[in-house]
């Protein structure tokens, strides 16, 4: 069986009356239940290189497959098919939507896919919530919460569709040292108990040392450890 | 898609001040436009009523529309002919019997025989000319408006017989005459008889009221020395919009010029179509400068939502997703707005239809008149319908905008 993430000579370059190379000739596959952590000095392009493993941003040059399929070619829409069922997003700020409570909020992910029912969706936004001990806040307003709850919240969302890989960028880094352990430990859980991948940016070096795997990367170029 | 509207209607729920203000823009919009569409309708509607009312629908005159031709210009292919001098042919409807026999049979309305002549009323010392109308009472009530504004008398009065007749009542004024009054007519034939006065009416139209008098049909034709004439045939139509089609059907029967009143009043009615384009036109701005409002607060919904396109768009959403999403909530608040502009437009045209005006001129009552108001589900129908495409495309512009914005950008320039 292939990697789950293939990437081959992956390089964006941002075009400019002097072009800025944000990451250039990675190579590297990540394999199913992985913990991979990406680390390196700011501007080393560790965010620029998880947008592009996340389909957010297109390549300049390079190949990158996601469950073995070629992702050069597709269509803007199959790009967002592959982000909402294959992949899901934690960011260093929670990006909730704000108008929407807690388990409208995980739920939107689930209400475009479109597989589940009202009421499936329902168990489900619970079950998620409740695993990551916000059982209480279901009803409230991302505002009504604490930042580390939110961010709890950014993970049940980024499972609300059962994706295989869980992208984070700095999942911790504007959270305290209490609620930093316990979103690594909701991730580090995710990968030994249910066999997701995760593979999250970090300058944190605590969560990078417990990490499965490291990847560093050196002005957007992998340096080897 | 309910996903996208659930969206939508959270985001416009979301900015409650704004969404007011874009609503109030387009429902004050639609409103207006339904009130002036309403005004200019029901103001043209009841000019045109008016003219209807108070004119024949078709007036056929003893009059040909060309000059008759000469036997010779039937009988060469080529002819000059110079200083003719035309034969003088007996004035008057020709065996007037037989063509309102034959109108009789398939004009569908009534239908009123005169003979009118010109004369001079003299009274006291005063010499006033009017037009004399020969008239057959019966008929004239059933065609003519006049039945409706007679002050004193009516055509019955003359029904009786006898030297009656009915005049207006600034004639009657100038005279220094009144009901019961005789006067002396005097007709361009020489003939004279004298006249008891048995109606007066005003139709607020000074010529009229100043310049006709009726009698009998009869006495008329003995004033102008011509017994059994007839010089006017009006028809009063049971729709008069079909008066075109029945005056060409007479005109070519009978051969006597026949005038629907649209032909008698062409430059009027050009002129409403002016007055329409103009409404139109108003009523199209209004609309367009509540569209910028929508497009307005679509724009800035755009600009301050770009944290949550990037989030949607990083959680699997399309640009079409997107596109649709803001292009509702231009919709979304064009249809609010239309609704409510609905409401506003119905409350507009109640407000204006209370409204009464007394006209007072020099003459001598006053009338009391209320604003023409026209009640047509199709001004509803137009001006929201303006108004939800006008939203549309206001919605559609910023919406594009957003789809394409780069969740990356955004997503970068918040961390």
């Amino acid at each position: 069986m292939s990697a789950l993430i293939e990437t081959r000579g992956l390089t964006r370059v941002l075009p400019a009356a002097v072009p800025v190379t944000l990451v250039e000739g990675i190579t590297l596959a990540i394999e199913a239940g992985e913990f991979v952590a990406i680390t390196g000095p700011s501007g080393s392009g560790k965010s620029s290189l998880l947008y592009l493993l996340g389909l957010l941003d297109n390549p300049s040059g390079g190949a990158l497959a996601i469950e073995g399929r070629d992702t050069a070619g597709l269509s803007e829409r199959e790009r967002a098919g592959i982000r909402l069922a294959t992949l899901g997003f934690v960011f260093q700020f929670h990006f909730l939507l704000p108008e929407f409570t807690v388990r409208e909020n995980v739920e939107i992910p689930m209400r475009r896919l479109g597989k589940l029912g009202a009421a499936a969706m329902r168990n489900r936004s619970t079950e998620l919530l409740g695993a990551l001990g916000l059982a209480d806040h279901l009803d409230k307003r991302p505002d009504q919460l604490s930042g580390g709850q939110r961010q709890r919240v950014a993970v049940a969302r980024a499972l609300a569709n059962d994706p295989p890989l869980i992208l984070a960028d700095e999942p911790t880094g504007s959270l305290d040292t209490k609620n930093s352990g316990q979103v690594f430990a909701i991730l580090d859980a995710l990968v030994r108990e249910r066999g997701k991948t995760v593979i999250a940016v970090t300058h944190d070096t605590e969560i990078a040392a417990r990490a499965s795997r490291r990847i560093n990367l050196v002005d957007g170029r992998l340096a080897e450890n | 898609m309910r996903l996208i509207l659930a969206l939508a209607l959270t985001h416009i729920r979301g900015r409650g001040r704004q969404t007011l203000v874009a609503v109030i823009g387009v429902a004050l919009g639609v409103g207006f436009s339904i009130a002036m569409a309403a005004l200019m309708q029901g103001g043209e509607d009841d000019f045109v009523a008016r003219l209807v009312d108070t004119m024949p629908h078709v007036d056929i005159t003893d009059e040909y529309r060309n000059a008759r031709r000469q036997p010779a210009q039937d009988a060469f292919a080529v002819v000059h002919i110079a200083g003719l001098r035309p034969k003088d042919y007996r004035r008057g409807i020709l065996t007037p019997t037989e063509a309102v026999a034959m109108l009789r049979a398939w004009v569908p309305g009534r239908l009123a025989l005169s003979l009118k002549t010109q004369g001079v009323v003299r009274y006291s010392g005063r010499d006033v000319g009017i037009a004399i109308i020969g008239i057959e009472p019966q008929g004239e009530m059933k065609v003519s408006s006049l039945a409706k504004d007679f002050r004193q008398g009516s055509f019955t009065s003359l029904i009786a017989g006898g030297n009656n007749i009915v005049v207006g009542d600034r004639l009657a004024q100038r005279l220094g005459a009144a009901l019961g009054t005789t006067v002396t007519v005097v007709s361009s034939t020489g003939q004279s008889r004298a006249f008891k006065i048995v109606g007066l009416f005003h139709t607020g139209t000074t010529a009229r009221d100043e310049g006709e008098g009726y009698v009998l049909l009869k006495n008329a034709q003995i004033l102008s020395e011509r017994p059994n004439a007839i010089n006017e045939i009006r028809l009063k139509l049971d729709d008069p919009n079909a008066a075109p089609q029945v005056a060409r059907r007479a005109e070519s029967q009978i051969g006597y010029k026949a005038m629907a009143w649209q032909e008698a009043n062409e430059s009027l009615l050009q002129a409403l179509v002016i007055r329409n384009v103009i409404m139109y036109t108003v009523v199209g701005a209004i609309l367009l400068v509540a569209g910028f409002g929508i497009f307005n607060i679509i724009s800035t919904i755009t600009h301050e939502k770009a944290r949550d396109i990037a989030i949607l768009k990083s959680l699997g959403f399309t640009q079409t997703d997107m596109r649709r999403l803001f292009l509702l909530e231009g919709v979304a608040l064009g249809a609010g707005g239309s609704l409510v502009g609905w409401v506003v437009g119905f409350a507009l045209c109640f407000a204006l239809s209370l409204v009464r005006f007394e006209l007072s001129g020099a003459s001598v009552a006053q009338e009391i008149t209320r604003l023409p108001l026209a009640w047509s589900i199709w001004h509803y129908l137009i001006a929201a319908s303006f108004a939800l495409v006008s939203a549309g495309v206001a919605g559609y512009l910023p919406a594009r905008q957003a789809a394409r914005l780069n969740p990356v950008d955004i997503i970068r320039g918040a961390t």
